[in-house]
């Protein structure tokens, strides 16, 4: 495993000796200029505030799954400026991922999940990594980073299967982590969350129910929110395995508009 | 000094194709007093047998806990056992901070196993002198892995390591197609019984030198208090001794035998295992 200390690797035979084959490494030498002499302090951080951001993700569980949704609307300021950015990640078969923030992070921690899981199926003992394990371990990341004063600067919505059960989790970009039975981030957090809560108060989701109510959610996020965008993925996760669906289109009707009267 | 010219390191090979410090290594192990390690399908049990260095000393402990979920029972120099165990908690609570899930038994097993490794290779150090027995359960059940200084490892139904234990193995090879189906008592006494085996005629097991590791589904690993041992020693009290091989109602066909008929006990040390 990448990340968990490097077993397979002994420390070096010996330190600050000459490298076969080259001479000593007098410091102060050109040779000390290379990448590996400098410390993460030496460089300035350039991402502490987020470039291309994303928006809501929504996750809502029903009684044999979860489902994930988001727009693909990349902003660059208040410029919509990417079309095609997929956030809904299918993890292996039993988790799905959504994400929110910087988009820049997002496709780096991505690639780091997707490491993980390539070295878990190179163990070859079968076992695959679990939601709770990755939404505690996505906790770490982002807790850890945000301790350097640096944080990654996303949002994530883990869903995925736990021992049969459906298991929905959120953690932000500060490390906080909670479950609950639906989720929203960014400006969802306002106006789609009233819109789950009510439907899982009432209780009786089915994939269909679910499925459905995420779409209404994006709908009215698309409306209000000037960073949302109608272009959306949808993904589901229920005991038979993991389906980002494709790309679907919110049909607007703008009609609507002359019912709303600002003051 | 030597045994021969060429096991002055561990890593100068022999003609023969044999690291000598290695097998050095190996027979550390057998030093150890035995130990046994089983499972059934729900549970994996470590029984051992503890030794007193003097009249004057404690009985030396042989189960080491890891985790929740994870024991280990050792045999070979009790030092090494000792950094070995520390590094397998420490890789659990790793795990678990990171993971919020108990570590699986066979990754541990590996890490442990590439420890291990790495010391077979460098002139700057050497083999560990320790078996280890490890019981854990995980969602794929009950596991019992055992550890060589060599850095090999085996996934067992059932194993004994240490001082005598081919007598202790000679009865689990017996009776191992009964272990996946029988209940925890019959198990554990199943395993008193391969430990008693490997006893000298004039002692006997008691609650003072044998130890008794238990884990499970909602079971914690589990180290028995002198009541639970006295009423697992009760099970195999009274039964005659050497079971391996001289009970006439086993089953036939149950599995090989390698004590000859009418062969007495064989007083020298066994031979712990095999390299390969």
């Amino acid at each position: 495993m990448a990340f968990m200390g490097d077993t397979m690797n002994p420390a070096p035979l010996w330190h600050n000796g000459p490298t076969p084959g080259a001479f000593y490494n007098f410091p102060g030498n050109s040779s000390t200029y290379g990448p590996g002499s400098h410390p993460a302090s030496d460089f300035k951080a350039h991402s502490a505030s987020p470039i291309t951001t994303t928006t809501t993700v929504i996750g809502l569980k029903f009684d044999k799954g979860v489902v994930i949704a988001a727009d693909t609307l990349g902003s660059y300021g208040s410029l919509a400026r990417f079309r095609d950015c997929p956030r809904v990640m299918k993890v292996n078969d039993l988790i799905l991922l959504g994400n929110g923030g910087d988009y820049a992070d997002f496709q780096y921690l991505k690639d780091i999940i997707e490491q993980k899981i390539i070295d878990e199926k190179c163990i070859g003992d079968g076992l695959q990594l679990k939601p709770r394990s990755l939404h505690c371990w996505l906790t770490r990341v982002l807790y850890n980073k945000r301790s350097k004063m640096d944080p990654l600067w996303s949002n994530y919505v883990v869903a995925g299967i736990q021992d049969g059960e459906p298991f929905l989790g959120a953690v932000d970009k500060l490390g906080t982590a909670y479950e609950d039975a639906a989720i929203a981030t960014g400006l969802g957090a306002y106006m789609a969350t009233p819109l789950l809560r009510e439907a899982v108060d009432k209780g009786g989701l089915d994939e269909q129910g679910a499925k459905a109510l995420v779409q209404k959610c994006l709908e009215v996020l698309y409306y209000r929110d000037a960073r949302a965008f109608q272009r959306y993925q949808l993904g589901v996760v229920t005991a038979d395995g993991v389906t980002v669906e494709d790309l679907a289109e919110i049909t607007p009707r703008w009609e609507l508009a002359h019912m709303i009267h600002m003051k | 000094m030597f045994r021969n010219q060429y096991d002055s390191d561990v890593t100068v090979w022999s003609p023969q194709g044999r690291l000598h410090q290695v097998e050095y290594a190996m027979e550390a192990v057998k030093l150890g007093s035995a130990t046994i390690g089983l499972k059934n399908k729900q549970f994996a049990v470590l029984i051992a047998l503890k030794r007193a260095v003097s009249e004057l000393s404690a009985y030396q402990k042989k189960i080491i806990p890891i985790d929740e979920h994870i024991g280990i029972s050792i045999s070979g120099l009790t030092a090494d056992a000792r950094m070995l165990s520390r590094f397998m908690r420490t890789e659990c609570l790793n795990h678990k901070y990171a993971h919020d899930a108990p570590m699986p038994v066979g990754r541990l097993i590996g890490l442990v196993g590439n420890k291990m490794q790495i010391c077979t290779q460098r002139y700057d150090k050497r083999p560990l002198g320790v078996g280890l027995l490890v019981a854990g359960y995980d969602d794929q059940g009950p596991h019992i892995y055992q550890t060589c200084p060599s850095a090999n490892y085996f996934d067992c139904r059932a194993m004994a390591i240490g001082a005598r234990s081919q007598s202790a193995r000679t009865y689990l090879e017996k009776h191992l197609n009964t272990f996946m189906d029988c209940d925890l008592q019959e198990l554990v006494a199943h395993g008193l019984r391969a430990l008693r085996d490997t006893l000298p005629n004039e002692v006997d097991l008691n609650t003072k030198n044998v130890s008794i590791a238990i884990v499970g589904p909602k079971t914690p690993l589990r180290i028995c208090d002198e009541a639970e041992l006295s009423r697992f020693l009760a099970l195999v009290e009274g039964e005659e001794r050497r079971g391996g091989g001289a009970s006439a109602t086993g089953d036939a066909g149950a599995g090989p035998e390698r004590d000859a008929p009418g062969d007495e006990r064989d007083p020298q040390p066994a031979v712990a295992m095999d390299t390969e």
